[in-house]
């Protein structure tokens, strides 16, 4: 039996319009349509460019401790305050923004990604392969994000590059499961069969005709999954078990001020708490949009 | 800013002098019921023979005396000690080899039986030449002790292999709590699991991971001790929950220390309520680079790693946010045998010129091949001050172009990476209890000789040099030995890099009377002297 799935050709249909419109065309577009999502994307491109240009926007090392200028409160020398070692916290938090996206998009992005390819490779092969496959996303799907990544961190380490480690592995099976529901659709679409009667590998029939297709769901997760990976950092910051001092962490720089100088310095928890919430609700105001745009039963709506 | 912080400072000052002060000139009231915090959880056994934590000794030792201890009206000295049990202090015979302790008669255990020398001394037996199957943690404090024996029911002898002055001080130790030898005799672990001294107060409850209350013991030998009609040692390991409690009256005191901000916080918040009691502590952070990595195992690198680091500035300004504030050497800095500031300057890492000290630190790492190193700091996952005092040197090391990470793990971790060698530079702590150089310096030797030393070096002039202070009698010698000691430690080798001693913040509701505080949390936790300043 050959099923066509309606949300194939319409995304098919989508992107066709939106090669017609432009990419400017269609930016523009969203933009109008989607306020919110254009506030989260605003925001998201925002902190991106703080971590890209951190160098040249932070005016103090992030790193320098200033005992002179210990915990000052905001004024024009230092914008947001300072912190217990006399740090100029706005330097913190842009480096931090760095630290945060490294993460987040590192982590979401190869996540994503291995989630993406092993989805479809599931789907695509089906049997015994994508009976067991479905049983270990199972088994670690049982655990919550943070307590999965908590357990990886214990194993490998603290550090950036394990706290990305430790956030990828969850992220995997919950994009694994989402793309493989997408791609079960798509394998059974005629030119998958036509690859398969031409005689195309495996590797060229999943990578060339089946992931370009589940794209669109791919992006959605993507998105949210950026939101995800930097809540994850910062509570892993937070709970002394991510990123170590002195690096600048968002999650890093709450921990212990918030009860400990709640009252006598209270911008040392204010505002990292202030660019994790920020960013987050970027990243999910904007996913939330995204999904709209590209879904046609919502786009509508 | 640096006005307003030295009137707060001073302002503090005065709350604890103002605090400290009727405590002395009121007569003590009787009655009441004290409610106090442990920062723990339990206390993994109640037998302090055993056991190395304040748990232990914060949630039990109100029910046991102990032989000799420092004085509960001075427990801030680290030169004299009173008798508990005995009678009077012992001058030593056979040159300083033999001691000679009378036993107070009278005294009686919880159970009504009476106590006696042979107790006395079948505990220290205990302690000192542990059984098979006994655990005593502290068999290495007394490797001078030959012999200790009860020749009747009330004398007890200690008969020493040599003289030394770190004999009294290692008998003075907290954790020498006096069992029931009929007990120990029969199962020497009962008192693991079970609480029957001869202290001011009696066991009447214990709830796992709750509380712990006793009743006054109307018996006890210290007249008209203990004051109050009862304790209640409530287990809370949050900070927040003991300061909270503290600010509610909940609990009227916390034993082991808390930091500044929570003592900023709760004096603001409490005014005259709220009394503060501190102190420096006999515990500092050390630095212990593995000396079996390269480049590590260069002195000149140590060296460079020590002279980096700014002492003297860093010490004030840390202690604004973090328990600790004494610059010192391998000697806790009160003990007359503890090296005076201007010996200090003369080593490395305490110069008073930093920016000579870190061109050295430069010339010597170019020299050593080692200019902008990178490495790991080993630390335990332990804010105050570990993470705190680790964030600074690292924050110094950049200074000179160091570049390094800081590798935070929980406590297992931390010491199981230690024991096995596997790291670059370790923060670790030097903590003891009885100020007692002599012993407490022992730290800094080879690990082949003291295996709680894992910087991985060997050295035998350094045991030479321990061995010649540790076995000089006369104050003045020793003193001049202990400085050849430290600065072969310090200076030359750099085996070691002392970092800042603790400190000791003690927060009380103002009606806690009659409890002063020691450089250790350890010391004067019987709480036979605490009356209550208010209507029962």
């Amino acid at each position: 039996m050959t099923v066509i799935a309606p949300n194939s050709a319409e995304t098919l249909a989508d992107e066709m319009l939106l090669r017609k419109r432009g990419p400017l065309r269609a930016t523009l577009d969203f933009c109008r349509r989607k306020p919110l999502g254009t506030l989260g994307l605003a925001i998201m491109l925002i902190m991106f460019a703080a971590g890209i240009f951190a160098d040249w926007i932070a005016p103090f090392d992030p790193e320098d401790n200033d005992f002179n200028a210990m915990m000052q409160a905001p004024d024009w020398l230092h914008v947001l305050g300072t912190d217990q070692f006399g740090r100029d916290i706005f330097s913190r938090l842009v480096f931090g923004a760095r630290t945060a996206m490294l993460v987040g998009f590192g982590a979401a992005g190869v996540g994503g990604v291995i989630g993406l390819v092993l989805g479809v490779a599931s789907a695509y092969f089906g049997g015994w392969f994508d009976l067991v496959f479905q049983r270990v996303l199972d088994v670690l799907m049982a655990f919550p994000l943070i307590i999965l990544a908590l357990a990886v961190v214990s194993v490998f380490g603290t550090g950036v590059f394990n706290v990305i480690v430790a956030i990828t592995i969850p992220l995997v099976p919950r994009c694994g499961r989402v793309v493989r529901a997408s791609a079960l659709a798509v394998r059974e679409v005629p030119y998958v069969d036509a690859a398969r009667a031409l005689g195309f590998g495996h590797t060229r029939i999943v990578l060339r005709h089946m992931v370009p297709n589940v794209v669109a769901p791919f992006l959605i997760l993507l998105s949210a999954f950026v939101g995800q990976a930097i809540l994850a950092e910062a509570s892993l910051s937070y709970l002394g078990l991510g990123v170590q001092e002195p690096v600048p962490a968002w999650g890093l720089m709450l921990q212990g001020s918030a009860e400990d100088y709640a009252t006598t310095a209270p911008w040392i928890a204010i505002f990292p708490g202030l660019a994790i919430v920020l960013t987050v609700l970027g990243a999910s105001l904007f996913g939330d949009a995204l999904r709209d745009a590209i879904d046609p039963k919502l786009r509508d709506r | 800013m640096a006005v307003r912080l030295g009137l707060w400072a001073a302002g503090l000052g005065l709350v604890a002098a103002v605090a400290a002060l009727p405590a002395e000139a009121q007569t003590p009231k009787r009655g009441g019921i004290l409610t106090y915090v442990i920062p723990a959880d339990a206390p993994p056994s109640f037998d302090a023979h055993r056991e190395t934590t304040y748990a232990t000794i914060h949630a039990a030792a109100p029910y046991y005396s102990v032989l000799i201890r420092v004085p509960p009206d001075n427990p801030a000295s680290t030169t004299e000690f009173v008798c508990d049990l005995c009678t009077e202090m012992p001058t030593p015979t056979d040159s300083g080899k033999t001691y000679t302790f009378k036993i107070r008669e009278g005294v009686k255990f919880h159970d009504g039986s009476k106590l006696t020398a042979q107790d006395v001394a079948t505990s220290w037996n205990y302690i000192v030449f542990p059984p098979k199957g006994v655990t005593s943690a502290r068999v290495s404090y007394y490797e001078m002790v030959d012999k200790v024996e009860a020749p009747d029911d009330t004398t007890v002898v200690f008969r020493l292999k040599r003289a030394t002055t770190a004999f009294l001080p290692a008998l003075a130790d907290p954790y020498t709590w006096i069992y029931k030898k009929e007990i120990l005799e029969k199962d020497p672990h009962w008192y693991e699991k079970n609480v029957m001294g001869s202290g001011p107060f009696k066991m009447v409850a214990y709830e796992v991971g709750q509380s712990i209350k006793g009743e006054r013991n109307k018996d006890y030998y210290h007249e008209g001790q203990p004051y109050l009609d009862g304790i209640i040692g409530i287990f809370a390991d949050k900070q927040s929950v003991r300061v909270d409690a503290l600010r509610a009256d909940r609990a009227a005191i916390e034993f082991r220390g808390l930091p500044p901000s929570a003592r900023d916080q709760l004096v603001k918040e409490g005014g005259k309520d709220i009394v503060v009691q501190d102190s420096d502590w006999n515990c500092g952070n050390i630095l212990t680079p593995n000396h079996k990595k390269k480049p590590f195992d260069d002195v000149r690198v140590r060296r460079a790693l020590a002279l980096a680091i700014d002492q003297w500035k860093g010490a004030p300004a840390l202690a604004k946010i973090a328990n600790v504030r004494t610059v010192g050497g391998i000697v806790f800095p009160g003990s007359p045998l503890a090296a005076t500031k201007a010996e200090l300057e003369q080593m490395a890492g305490f110069w008073p010129d930093i920016e000579k000290s870190r061109a050295e630190a430069k010339r010597l790492l170019k020299e050593a091949g080692a200019e902008g190193l990178k490495f790991e700091l080993l630390n335990r996952n332990v804010d105050q001050p570990y993470k705190f005092v680790g964030t600074w040197v690292i924050g110094e090391w950049k200074k000179i172009g160091l570049n390094v990470e800081q590798k935070v793990v929980p406590t297992g971790p931390w010491f199981s990476n230690m024991r096995a060698g596997t790291f670059d530079v370790a923060m670790e702590a030097n903590c003891q209890s009885v100020v007692n150089p002599v012993l407490d310096t022992g730290k800094y030797l080879p690990y082949k000789v003291y295996p709680e030393n894992y910087g991985g070096y060997d050295d035998p002039k350094s045991v030479e040099l321990y061995d010649k202070m540790q076995t000089e009698t006369d104050p003045k010698k020793q003193r001049e030995d202990m400085r050849a000691y430290e600065k072969h430690t310090m200076d030359t080798m750099v085996h070691e890099i002392v970092l800042l001693y603790w400190y000791r913040i003690v927060l009380a509701r103002s009606y806690v009377k009659g409890w002063k505080i020691s450089p250790s949390h350890y010391l004067n936790q019987d709480l036979a002297n605490i009356w209550l300043d208010k209507s029962p």
